[in-house]
C-alpha cells in the first residue's frame, strides 16, 4: 500500500490535469476560433476541409487586419456599438433608479410581507422574453415606438429591475444596521441617512448592478430582434448576426472579429463581478 | 467566495416603525408599478391574446376562443417543437450536471493558473448568446467545418464521407444541444463550486473515518448535501434552455425541413415572422406550465433554506 500510494497520487494529478485542459479547450474554442478567422487572409481561410494537407488551426498565410479594416470602416459596426451603448445606459440608470429603493426598502423597512414580495419580485425574472414579446409588440404599436431604440429603454428593465432588486436586497442586508441607526440618533431622517452612509458604503454592491444590467442589455436578443428593423438602429447582438450578413455571403472574418470584439470585454468585466452575481442566484441554498 | 448572502431574519418586521413603513412602501411603488405594467400585465395579455385571431397588421381582434390551440396542437410542426423543446432541455441539462459536478470537483483543488482556467472555462457564460452562436455556426459551416477537418485527418470520415452539421436532422440536433451545453455549463459549474465549498471539511474527514470510500462519499454524503444547491443549478439551467430561442432561430432557423424549431422559436416565426399574433400567443402559452412547475419547485426550496 504505502509504495503504492505516490504512483497514485501522481495518476491522480494526470488526470486533474487532463479534466480541467479538456474543459478549458471545449470553452475557450470557439474564441480561439474567432481569433483565427478574423485575422486569417482569404486564401488562407476559404480553403474547404476536405484538404487535409492544409492545417485550419494556424496561420499558413501571414495575418492580416483586412477584417478588422473592413468591419470598423465599411460596416455599421461602430453605430450598433453606439445604439447598444446608449440603450445599456439609459436602462442602467432606469434599472438604479427602481432597484436601488425597492432593493433597500425590502431589506429593512417592509418586514414579512416584503419578504413575500421579495420572492414574487425575483420569480418575475423566470418569465421569458419569448413569451413576452408577443404581448410587447402589440404595446411597442400602440405606443408608436416600433423601430426605435426607446422601445428597447422601455423593455429592458423588466428583465434587469427584478434581478438588480433581488441582488441590491441582499446587498443591504449584509449591511450592519447601526449604520443608519446611529446617523438617525445623530438627527438624521431615514432618507438622509440612506442617502449619506448607506449609499456610499454600497458602492460596489451599485456596481455590480450597474455591470450586470449593462452585459445583460449587451447580451439581449429577442426583443433587439423583434422590434428593430432598420439597420442602423440595431444594437450589436442583432446587427452583426443579421445585417453583417450580405445577402447569401457571409464575411466570415469580419463576421468573427466583430464576434470577438464584442464578446471578450464583456467577459473579462463578467468575471470581476462573478461571485456576486451567483450568489444573487443562490441566496438561500447555501448555508 | 462571498457566496453566503445573510439570510433574512423575518422578525426583524416586528420593530418597523410607522414612518419607515411607509418611507418603505414609497420606495418600493415605483419598481412594483413597472414590475405590475410591463410583466404582470403582459403576462395575462400574452394568455388573452392567444384567444383572439388578432394580427400584427391591425389592432381589430375578435375572440375566438381555443381554436388557436386546437390548429397549434394539431399541426405536426408544433408537435415536432414541443418534443424538441423537452429533449433539447432535457439532454444538454443532464450533460451539464454531469460534466458541471467533474469540473466543480477539478476546480476545488489548488493549483497553478486556477484564476485564469477559472476565467477561461467561464467565458461561454459571458459572451452574447447570439455572437457566440454565430462563431458556432462557423465551425459547423457546410464547407469549411474545422470538426470534419479534424475528423476526416483523423481517418474517421472516408474520402466521399462528410458531415453536414446544419443540414441533416440528428446533426443538427447535436450542434443545437452542443451550444447549450457550452453556454450553461459554466453556470452550472460555478453554483455547484459554491455548493461544494460551503460543505465543510469535518463531514469529508468524518465520512473518510467511518470508511467511506470516494465514490460512496461523493455519492452517499456530499450530492445529497448538496440537493438545495442542485436544485438551484438545475432550475436556471432548465429556465434558460427551455425558454431560449436565439440558438436555434441563428444556427438552423428551425430548419432543415422545420425539424430543429423549438416553442420559443416557432412562436416567433409564427407570431413576428408570420404576423398571426394569437397563433404566436398561443405557441408560447405552452411554455408556462413548465415554467409554473419550476417556480413551485423554487419556491418551496427557499421555504425550506428559510425554516433551516
Amino acid at each position: 500500500m504505502p509504495a503504492r500510494a505516490p504512483a497514485r497520487r501522481a495518476a491522480e494529478a494526470v488526470v486533474h490535469r487532463a479534466t480541467i485542459l479538456f474543459f478549458i479547450a471545449f470553452a475557450v474554442f470557439p474564441f480561439y476560433w474567432m481569433v483565427v478567422t478574423s485575422f486569417k487572409q482569404n486564401a488562407d481561410l476559404y480553403v474547404g476541409a476536405t484538404n487535409t494537407a492544409h492545417n485550419p488551426f494556424i496561420f499558413n498565410l501571414p495575418p492580416t487586419l483586412d477584417h478588422l479594416r473592413l468591419l470598423f470602416g465599411q460596416t455599421l459596426y461602430l453605430t450598433w456599438l453606439r445604439n447598444t451603448l446608449f440603450v445599456g445606459l439609459v436602462v442602467v440608470a432606469a434599472t438604479l433608479v427602481l432597484a436601488v429603493p425597492a432593493g433597500y426598502s425590502l431589506a429593512r423597512l417592509t418586514g414579512r410581507w416584503g419578504e413575500r414580495l421579495s420572492i414574487g419580485i425575483f420569480l418575475t425574472y423566470l418569465v421569458p422574453s419569448t413569451l413576452l414579446f408577443i404581448p410587447f409588440s402589440r404595446l411597442v404599436s400602440l405606443l408608436g415606438l416600433q423601430n426605435s431604440l426607446w422601445a428597447l429603454v422601455l423593455i429592458y428593465p423588466t428583465f434587469t429591475v427584478p434581478f438588480c432588486t433581488w441582488l441590491l436586497m441582499g446587498f443591504f442586508k449584509s449591511l450592519p444596521k447601526e449604520i443608519e441607526e446611529s446617523a438617525m440618533v445623530d438627527g438624521c431622517s431615514r432618507a438622509g441617512a440612506i442617502w449619506r452612509m448607506v449609499l456610499p458604503l454600497s458602492v460596489p454592491g451599485l456596481l455590480t448592478v450597474v455591470i450586470f444590467a449593462l452585459t445583460l442589455v449587451i447580451q439581449e436578443f429577442v426583443y433587439s430582434l423583434t422590434f428593430i428593423s432598420s439597420v442602423e438602429r440595431m444594437t450589436v447582438s442583432v446587427g452583426v448576426p443579421v445585417a453583417l450578413v450580405r445577402g447569401d455571403v457571409y464575411y466570415w472574418g469580419s463576421l468573427m472579429a466583430a464576434c470577438l470584439v464584442t464578446s471578450v470585454p464583456i467577459s473579462i468585466l463578467y468575471n470581476f463581478f462573478l461571485d456576486r452575481f451567483i450568489a444573487g442566484f443562490t441566496v438561500g441554498a447555501i448555508k | 467566495m462571498s457566496a453566503v448572502v445573510a439570510v433574512p431574519s423575518v422578525r426583524s418586521g416586528v420593530t418597523i416603525r410607522r414612518a419607515d413603513r411607509r418611507l418603505g412602501v414609497l420606495m418600493l411603488a415605483p419598481a412594483v408599478v413597472y414590475i405590475t405594467l410591463l410583466v404582470a400585465l403582459p403576462f395575462l395579455l400574452a394568455l388573452f391574446l392567444s384567444l383572439t385571431n388578432s394580427s400584427a397588421g391591425s389592432l381589430d381582434f375578435s375572440f375566438v376562443g381555443l381554436r388557436n390551440f386546437r390548429s397549434v396542437v394539431a399541426n405536426p410542426l408544433f408537435q415536432r417543437s414541443l418534443r424538441n423543446t423537452f429533449v433539447f432541455t432535457f439532454v444538454s441539462q443532464l450533460a451539464v450536471i454531469v460534466m458541471g459536478n467533474v469540473l466543480a470537483r477539478a476546480l476545488m483543488k489548488t493549483f497553478r493558473g486556477k484564476a485564469i482556467a477559472r476565467f477561461l472555462i467561464l467565458m461561454p457564460w459571458a459572451a452574447p448568446i447570439s455572437l457566440a452562436t454565430l462563431g458556432w455556426l462557423w465551425i459547423f459551416d457546410s464547407t469549411f467545418s474545422v470538426i470534419n477537418w479534424v475528423l476526416k485527418v483523423a481517418g474517421w470520415l472516408g474520402p466521399r464521407d462528410w458531415y453536414y452539421w446544419l443540414g441533416d436532422t440528428t446533426l443538427a440536433m447535436v450542434a443545437i444541444i452542443t451550444i447549450h451545453v457550452w453556454r450553461m455549463l459554466p453556470f452550472s459549474t460555478i453554483i455547484l463550486l459554491a455548493g461544494l465549498t460551503s460543505i465543510p471539511n469535518e463531514v469529508r474527514e468524518a465520512a473518510a473515518i467511518d470508511g467511506a470510500g470516494t465514490l460512496s462519499r461523493i455519492f452517499r454524503v456530499e450530492l445529497p448535501m448538496m440537493r438545495p444547491i442542485l436544485t438551484v443549478a438545475v432550475l436556471f439551467g432548465v429556465v434558460f434552455t427551455f425558454t431560449d430561442m436565439s440558438v436555434v432561430y441563428l444556427l438552423t432557423r428551425g430548419g432543415p425541413f422545420n425539424s430543429t424549431h423549438v416553442l420559443a422559436s416557432l412562436a416567433f416565426q409564427e407570431g413576428v415572422l408570420g404576423g398571426d399574433v394569437g397563433r404566436g400567443a398561443s405557441v408560447a402559452i405552452f411554455l408556462v406550465p413548465v415554467l409554473l412547475v419550476l417556480a413551485i419547485v423554487m419556491l418551496r426550496s427557499a421555504r425550506t433554506a428559510e425554516v433551516v
